[in-house]
């Protein structure tokens, strides 16, 4: 049904419509409030530091200079099983290969994997829950009905039914964790779309003429952004979790390449008599989690205004 | 109530026919052939073509689909490629131990989880509180794997106090009734069978139990934290209820329900969680079998599992919005709400 607007209220919907928090003074906002978190300090300052390290050797291997103490993919059979010593921090593997160049190679690998998957399901749920939102009725009804379907299946199991197909290797493992993550970025677009989308600002430039998409991706997702940061930095210490898990059952990075998970994998068969080949990888997963973790509630908190006026 | 219960079971069909659908589609349209993976790398062509024809592979995939779905509603599944049992079988040998394993470990994360939580609450910013809130951010930060691997190193390796693999002691294994074995060796009142089974027990399940039972620490903290500043705890208070009394029966009572659905929740992400436990403590369950036959292209057990997890999934989520309805006088599911 059409509604007749005088001009004078149309004003008012076109300054509505000016009138969009820009999605910059809402991070800014947001990192004023994570600041006083020590907590969340921390873990920005851990993922700063892996980083920094993942940086360091990728940008090293590129220029084909060694950086690490000793080369990560290097197997020598006679230096194999040597518990952590002066030379060997963390000791050496089954293969003879330096643990603690292995641990510092394999933070690449992980943050990629993290940061990749995250860009996938962030980039399609987004796109389907904005979608669903936006445009309501049937197209809303089936995208979100698959997205509970998949919801219905463990993750960590539909990981590795899309690895099955795929086949293995780090490429497909970001695709299949990338892929079961998409339904909760499109439940919560679609829900903070449904929640704003009848407000003055979003009428307004519909009555201006705007596209949709120029809607959805000009007036509303900026909106939402800071509820999608806090789920994408929680996304990635999950993503991570699921790559060690897919890597520990075999199904991830194929060697020699180093990631934490395969690592723990292929060392199970010495766990009484190798244990701290099984002790450092599981500290290196548990710490990037838990850096993100750290950061993604500091981020939660930081968007509750209950804490932002404390 | 009942009526509401009958709607959200017929709810139940379109979301599982929709799974059975994805599981299809994945396993049977983008994965590779499953015929050189069950056959062999040498098999010829002439029986490679034969094997496809006789498992009807060969068929249209909406024929393919049309078997399935029509034989999963008469209970039939289909057989495994590789040991030719009926799936039906190959899962209900294998999923007591899964649900056994699974039930201890919601019923352990419940307990600690709420126990812990409860105390950070009402012991806000104390040690307590700190030492528990550490304890569910490691819990969520770490493997499920990993931990798995840390227990058997310590209890296992180092101490020697419990076994690190399998379900119980070969000799000991009770009589089939249930299929649970705590159950079944107190049925057959082997008391020796009972404790074995338990002790074969407390490992997996605490390396299963730590995840949840971080979230439902995390959940019970922040639901207490609210309804300890409500009205009608100051009330109680000063009508000079017992404490224990007033954090039990008034703010506990009332804070259950976002720690029942997130227990709810957990069940399902146990299952999944079970996948990776099963695999550390070589465990005979559904979880370790399912990656198995996922590896080896066993399409009809894979789908039979996910199937059958998926419904267990939802019905989880049916039963904790009934409880709700017990926990919560005020949800009432009538007509008019439904």
């Amino acid at each position: 049904m059409e509604k007749g607007y005088s001009s004078n209220s149309d004003e008012n919907l076109i300054q509505a419509a000016d009138y969009v928090e820009k999605p910059e003074s809402q991070l800014k906002e947001m990192w004023e409030t994570l600041k006083q978190n020590k907590a969340a300090v921390v873990g920005l300052f851990i993922i700063g530091l892996l980083a920094l390290i993942a940086l360091v050797v990728w940008g090293s291997e590129l220029l084909g200079k060694q950086i690490l103490p000793y080369d990560p993919n290097y197997s020598d059979m006679t230096q194999s099983f040597i518990w952590p010593n002066a030379e060997h921090w963390f000791g050496t593997d089954q293969l003879g290969r330096d643990m603690f160049s292995r641990i510092l190679d394999g933070t690449k690998i992980s943050l990629f994997v993290g940061v990749a998957a995250v860009a996938i399901s962030l980039s399609i749920g987004v796109m389907l829950g904005a979608i669903a939102g936006y445009r309501g009725g049937r197209t809303d009804a089936l995208i979100m009905r698959i997205m509970d379907m998949m919801l219905a299946i463990p993750s960590i199991l539909l990981a590795i039914a899309f690895m099955a197909a795929l086949g293995k290797g780090l490429d497909k493992a970001v695709i299949a964790i990338g892929l079961v993550s998409i339904p909760e970025y499109a439940r919560i677009v679609r829900g903070s779309i449904l929640s704003v989308k009848e407000n003055d600002y979003v009428q307004a430039a519909k009555v201006i003429g705007n596209r949709d998409s120029r809607i959805i991706f000009k007036h509303i997702l900026p909106n939402i952004i800071s509820l999608i940061v806090v789920r994408a930095t929680l996304g990635i210490s999950t993503a991570v979790l699921d790559t060690a898990a897919l890597g520990f059952l075999g199904l991830g990075v194929q060697p020699p390449y180093a990631e934490w998970g395969d690592m723990l994998g292929r060392a199970r068969g010495f766990i009484f008599t190798a244990p701290y080949t099984l002790i450092f990888p599981g500290i290196a997963i548990t710490i990037i989690v838990l850096a993100f973790n750290l950061l993604g509630d500091g981020l939660r908190d930081a968007l509750d205004p209950k804490s932002r006026i404390k | 109530m009942l009526k509401y219960i009958i709607k959200r079971i017929l709810m139940l069909i379109p979301v599982l026919i929709g799974v059975s659908i994805i599981v299809f589609l994945i396993m049977r349209v983008f994965s590779p052939d499953p015929a050189p993976i069950v056959l062999g790398q040498h098999a010829t062509q002439i029986s490679v073509e034969a094997w496809r024809q006789a498992n009807g592979l060969n068929d249209p995939i909406f024929l393919q689909y049309f078997h399935f779905i029509s034989g999963a509603l008469t209970g039939d599944l289909g057989t495994s490629f590789y040991t030719k049992m009926p799936v039906i079988k190959e899962i209900f040998s294998r999923f007591p131990a899964t649900i056994e394993l699974a039930m201890v470990s919601i019923i352990l994360a419940s307990l600690f989880g709420i126990l812990i939580g409860v105390v950070s609450a009402v012991k806000k910013n104390s040690i307590f509180d700190n030492a528990g809130m550490l304890l569910a951010l490691v819990g969520v930060s770490m493997p499920i794997f990993w931990l798995g691997i840390l227990l058997i190193i310590f209890f296992s390796g180092t101490l020697h106090w419990l076994p690190s693999s399998g379900r119980i002691n070969p000799l000991l294994q009770p009589g089939h009734v249930t299929g649970f074995y705590l159950v079944d060796s107190l049925i057959a009142g082997d008391m020796d069978a009972f404790i074995d089974a338990l002790r074969h027990l407390v490992l997996p399940a605490c390396a299963l139990a730590m995840y949840s039972m971080a979230i439902i620490t995390r959940m019970t903290r922040s639901s207490m934290l609210e309804t300890l500043q409500q009205d009608y705890i100051r009330t109680a208070r000063a009508k000079g209820i017992s404490e224990g009394k007033v954090i039990g029966k008034h703010a506990l009572r009332n804070g259950l329900i976002p720690i029942v659905t997130v227990i709810g929740l957990q069940l399902g992400s146990l299952l999944g969680g079970a996948v990776l436990t099963e695999t550390v403590f070589s465990w005979p369950g559904i979880g370790a079998y399912t990656v198995a036959c996922i590896l080896k292209s066993d399409f009809p057990v894979v789908q039979g599992v996910v199937l059958l997890i998926a419904f267990v999934f939802v019905l989880v989520n049916l039963i904790v919005d009934v409880i709700y309805a017990f926990l919560d006088p005020r949800i009432k599911y009538s007509k008019k709400e439904g």
